[in-house]
């Protein structure tokens, strides 16, 4: 099939950027998103172009590196689905796919589709974490988890980090991100001790990178990949308050 | 304090404020409907709400200090928002949000312009049309100021639009307020959504239903 492409170019960090057309001749449905753009950029570079610079890495859905807005919903809106697991036999021949960067204050853009995403490590590095001593491999089972806790914990950490749930947010919010993490570790015994300064440290960290605040519109969880709940936001919201009268 | 300055912290005051507001609402919604029994209904109700003035004022500025509040708020909220948001997608498909959860500010605002409209009408007495006097039991008449107020049609439609914003305010601060105190779940979550909506509902039909009795003619001087 042939398609339309709109893409976002930008020469870098503070270059204005715009959307230029592209041809995509002879697509196989059997091809995924990214190996269409592979292609498209073997011709590019062939004419002696700027290929069009992408995240990605494992392209098998678990990095969270792929970042692309298609059609105005990041990762192209099927359902569960990463940019580099969305395949081509969900277009049709003739369309035209306009593909764009996450867009938010605290994601600036670096090239063309890529962004950076340090902000959610910001996040990270300021409660996404258990403290314990190093030394010798602890039991597996010398800590007990209930099996729905842990079923629970593992819901939260399917997040992989991408930032979809922030490029979709009209807030440019980063809580599902964010209550996904502290809802992980608010699940596990391991995560107790440190609970309350957690959710207070990583929703402060959030608001300092520039991310916005909250206003319940689920858009996030629409676009996440990973089909993180906002059962998870109100958790966290849940967790803040219990901070509060610690 | 913390919870001044964390987002989180202040959605939770915006979410009592607007639950405060709601609970009004509903009180008020009674009250109101006690014009339906007629000059002796509302006009009772008026006279024994306004009994112990100490208690009406401090009511008063209760509820002046939880608007304050949820205003405050709302607007710097939606402005922090607006700005990390650079909204400059050349195309953008929302899958959820919604006309009502993205204009929240508006409905908001409009709100506030009825409030104050209807606060200078029925409680100050300050717009042309309202019609001051007492009834057969010196009472002050009620029911005769909202009757003949609301026999205009331009003012009975201007409350119905704004009971159309409020509508559309809480179809989405309903299920939001919700989600903010954390008092939700994954079986919650879609049910909310539509319980707000239809809560909303009727609270809208039901305010609606006292300009409209009165403008069909069902409700006479
Ligand atoms: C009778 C009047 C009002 C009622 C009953 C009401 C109720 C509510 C409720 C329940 C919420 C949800 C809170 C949450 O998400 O936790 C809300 C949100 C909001 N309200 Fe109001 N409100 C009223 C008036 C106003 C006014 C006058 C404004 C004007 C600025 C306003 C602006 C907002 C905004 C911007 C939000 C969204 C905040 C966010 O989600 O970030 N509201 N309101
Ligand atoms: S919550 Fe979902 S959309 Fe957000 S970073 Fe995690 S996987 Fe990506
Ligand atoms: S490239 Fe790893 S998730 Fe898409």
């Amino acid at each position: 099939m042939n398609l339309t492409l709109h893409v976002w170019r930008q020469s870098g960090p503070k270059a204005p950027g715009k959307l230029e057309q592209y041809e995509a001749k002879n697509v196989s449905p059997d091809q995924s998103f990214l190996e269409m753009l592979d292609e498209v950029n073997e011709h590019l570079i062939k004419e002696g172009k700027d290929p069009i610079a992408f995240d990605h890495d494992c392209r098998e859905g678990i990095c969270g590196m792929c970042s692309q807005v298609i059609n105005g919903v990041p990762h192209g809106g099927q359902e569960r689905t990463t940019v580099c697991q969305l395949h081509m036999r969900r277009f049709n021949d003739g369309d035209t796919i306009y593909i764009e960067p996450w867009r938010a204050l605290a994601f600036p853009i670096q090239k063309d589709l890529i962004v950076d995403r340090n902000a959610l490590e910001k996040i990270m590095q300021a409660g996404g974490y258990t403290s314990c001593h190093t030394g010798g491999v602890a039991d597996g089972n010398a800590i007990l988890v209930p099996k729905q806790d842990a079923d629970y914990a593992m819901d939260a950490a399917e997040c992989i980090g991408c930032g979809a749930c922030v490029a979709a947010c009209p807030n440019g919010s980063a809580m599902l991100y964010t209550s996904a993490k502290v809802a992980q570790l608010a699940a596990l015994p391991q995560g107790q001790a440190e609970a309350a300064e957690r959710v207070c440290a990583m929703t402060e960290a959030m608001q300092e990178a520039g991310f916005g605040n909250c206003s319940n519109h689920y858009e996030c969880m629409a676009a996440c990949p990973k089909g993180i709940n906002v059962k998870f936001i109100a958790k966290l919201n849940r967790e803040y308050q219990k901070a509060l009268f610690k | 304090m913390r919870i001044l300055s964390s987002s989180v912290g202040r959605k939770i005051l915006m979410s009592i404020t607007g639950q405060l507001l709601i609970i009004f609402i509903l009180i008020h919604l009674i009250g109101n409907s006690t014009i339906f029994f007629g000059p002796n209904g509302i006009n009772a109700y008026a006279e024994h709400l306004h009994s112990l003035p100490p208690l009406v004022w401090a009511f008063r500025l209760f509820m002046l200090a939880a608007i304050a509040v949820h205003i405050a708020y709302g607007v710097t909220l939606t402005l922090e928002n607006k700005a990390a948001n650079p909204g400059a997608y050349a195309v953008k498909r929302n899958l959820k949000a919604s006309f009502a959860s993205e204009n929240m500010i508006w409905t908001g605002l409009l709100v506030l312009c009825f409030i104050g409209y209807h606060l200078l009408q029925f409680t100050i007495h300050g717009t042309p049309d309202v019609v001051v006097g007492l009834d057969s039991a010196n009472r002050p008449d009620v029911f005769r100021m909202v009757v003949t107020s609301f026999g205009n049609a331009l003012i009975s439609l201007a409350y119905m639009f704004a009971m159309l914003m409020l509508f559309l305010h809480l179809s989405h601060g309903i299920p939001s307020f919700l989600q903010t105190m954390g008092w939700n779940n994954e079986k919650t979550i879609p049910a909310f959504g539509t319980g707000g909506k239809v809560i909303s509902a009727i609270l809208m039909l039901a305010y609606i239903s006292i300009p409209a009795v009165i403008l069909a003619g069902l409700l006479k001087l």
